[in-house]
């Protein structure tokens, strides 16, 4: 009797047991089907909107041209070969050339600004928003209001006119100077908000430090404020050179097509030239450089973000 | 150096300013030369009588629209998940996407609508270019919410569902109205880049697709017309209110 009465006990335990296992594993499951359910809209976008296209672009920078633009058989690495004729190296060197010095004006640039709002005290968001505000409106019609200042018939060539400094319109617009300028000005905010961020943890008192062991407010912004701040200024300058080798916009309009950075050639294939492998391949060219510039970026890109 | 940095900020801030507010001034100029010839308001008016423009700033307004309300229902729900648990692929494509050139997205969603197109018998159009839109828009909406989800105390949800909440329960009581200032930025935001985008829509709209920015760049082309001015002045206006509002929004706690 004991031991059947035991053994009854025993089982009712275990299927109390069971019972508090069955509702964890069952939530488990409404928690991996919830997980799916909110993340495969996204996913779907991805693949097949962002990854499915590069694919194609892939396959298609294999193939050959076809008569009247698109691609066909057989497949050959010629368009990737065509890379290296110099014609063209010379607008991969000038796009990446161009990039360069943007990026190096724009942290000269944006450093004293980053240092300014850091210590702005009370206005820091303020300071900080109004650097901000004009990145985050028309891109495009930022970059329409340099033309409207520079052209021949600008508003800085109509003003020295009248002003007799000069008789004939200064040839502002439609130059390599134009482009970077106009880089210069879209991308500042990306240098300014990494500078700021590192700039801002800043102690001040490791500049009175300095200046009681006798540096000058120069030698210690550049032994102490610069060293400190390297995090901001790599996380900036690739921030701002990526967007600037990809640039496509800016050159097209202020460079007048006389400035051709690799993003007008990539354009210019895929429509005007109708060679799609060559244009695929360098779109991918293009792509992996950008990889490669953000690999460098590394975990920090998502904290900046 | 005390002197030398509010100058120079005076300097940056006047360099960041003046090219948008000289084309502001010139939108109220009589004349369509650079030279001041008086007040007017006819440039504006003249934007409303050009159906061209009309038509155009409809069709912005639609595909940035849609392309919102469908970016920011997709993002925020992957970025709610994304929290919960990382998945590196997908936050790694994100970021790319958010990174990769313009001009290389725009040309892989060309070669993939054409050769989807080629079997489904259909055209570039208005749809092509709002499914363009939601594809980069995305991006910006999950990284949006992700950075706001980050700033919060784990905790709360826990204590939801300790006190008896389910994942939903916790998720519709606790989590979404903390997020909920977080989703509106994220939606300005995606408004504004849709609004704004050319490079891409460029490649993929089709007849009847023309957008505001694809015209304004047509008109930048062809030379200075007072008329892209004052458009150019009520975009910006407009899209800096939205902006102002979705920074207010995403620091709200």
């Amino acid at each position: 009797m004991k031991s059947a009465f035991s053994e009854t006990a025993t089982v009712q335990t275990k299927t109390q047991d069971e019972k508090r296992h069955v509702l964890p594993v069952s939530k488990a499951t409404v928690g991996l089907a919830l997980r799916t359910l909110f993340l495969s809209p996204a996913a779907f976008i991805m693949l097949s909107f962002f990854f499915v296209p590069l694919l194609i672009v892939f396959a298609y920078s294999l193939l050959s041209r076809g008569p009247y633009g698109g691609v066909m058989l057989p497949w050959t690495v010629e368009s990737y070969v065509r890379i290296f004729d110099p014609l063209y190296l010379v607008i991969l060197w000038r796009s990446v050339w161009i990039a360069a010095v943007s990026t190096a004006f724009c942290l000269i640039l944006a450093f004293p600004l980053a240092l300014y709002i850091a210590r702005a005290g009370s206005r820091k968001t303020l300071m900080l928003n109004l650097v901000m505000l004009p990145f985050w409106t028309s891109f495009l019609i930022r970059t329409y209001a340099w033309m409207f200042l520079l052209r021949d018939t600008g508003l800085i060539n109509t003003v020295l006119e009248a002003l007799h400094v000069i008789h004939d319109p200064l040839p502002l617009l439609f130059n390599t100077g134009a482009v970077i300028l106009g880089l210069i000005y879209g991308y500042l905010p990306f240098m300014v908000l990494p500078l700021y961020a590192t700039l801002e943890k800043l102690d001040p008192a490791l500049l009175d430090a300095a200046a009681d062991l006798g540096a000058s407010p120069a030698v210690a912004i550049w032994r102490v404020v610069v060293p400190i701040s390297r995090p901001g200024m790599i996380a900036g300058c690739l921030l701002v050179f990526i967007p600037c080798l990809g640039a496509y916009l800016t050159p097209d309009l202020m460079g007048g097509g006389k400035t051709v950075m690799i993003g007008n050639l990539v354009q210019n294939q895929f429509t005007t030239a109708r060679d799609w492998p060559f244009g695929a391949a360098i779109s991918l060219l293009l792509m992996a450089m950008v990889l490669l510039v953000m690999r460098a970026l590394g975990d920090r890109g998502e904290e900046l973000l | 150096m005390k002197r030398f940095l509010p100058a120079y900020a005076c300097a940056a801030y006047l360099f960041l300013y003046l090219p948008l507010l000289a084309l502001g001034a010139f939108s109220f100029n009589n004349s369509k030369i650079a030279v001041w010839q008086g007040f007017t308001f006819s440039w504006y008016s003249g934007v409303f009588h050009n159906p061209a423009l009309v038509e155009g700033t409809l069709n912005s307004l639609l595909i940035a629209i849609v392309a919102t309300i469908v970016a920011t229902l997709v993002g925020t729900l992957a970025a709610y998940a994304l929290w919960k648990k990382r998945l590196a692929w997908l936050t790694g494509s994100l970021y790319l996407s958010l990174l990769s050139p313009e001009i290389v997205t725009g040309v892989s969603l060309l070669v993939f609508f054409q050769g989807m197109f080629h079997f489904l018998k259909l055209q570039l159009g208005l749809h092509t270019v709002i499914l363009a839109h939601i594809t980069f828009s995305l991006a910006y909406v999950v990284i949006v919410i992700l950075a706001r989800l980050r700033s919060f105390d784990r905790t709360l949800e826990e204590a939801a569902l300790d006190l008896g909440a389910n994942d939903w329960q916790a998720f519709r009581y606790v989590t979404a109205p903390l997020l909920l200032p977080g989703i509106v930025a994220a939606a300005l935001l995606c408004f504004t880049v849709s609004f704004d985008d050319y490079v891409i829509t460029s490649l993929v709209a089709g007849v009847n697709s023309e957008t505001l920015p694809m015209i304004i760049y047509a008109m930048a082309r062809k030379g200075v017309s007072p008329e892209v001015n004052a458009l150019s002045v009520m975009i910006t206006v407009g899209l800096g209110v939205l902006v102002l509002i979705s920074g207010r929004l995403e620091r709200q706690k």
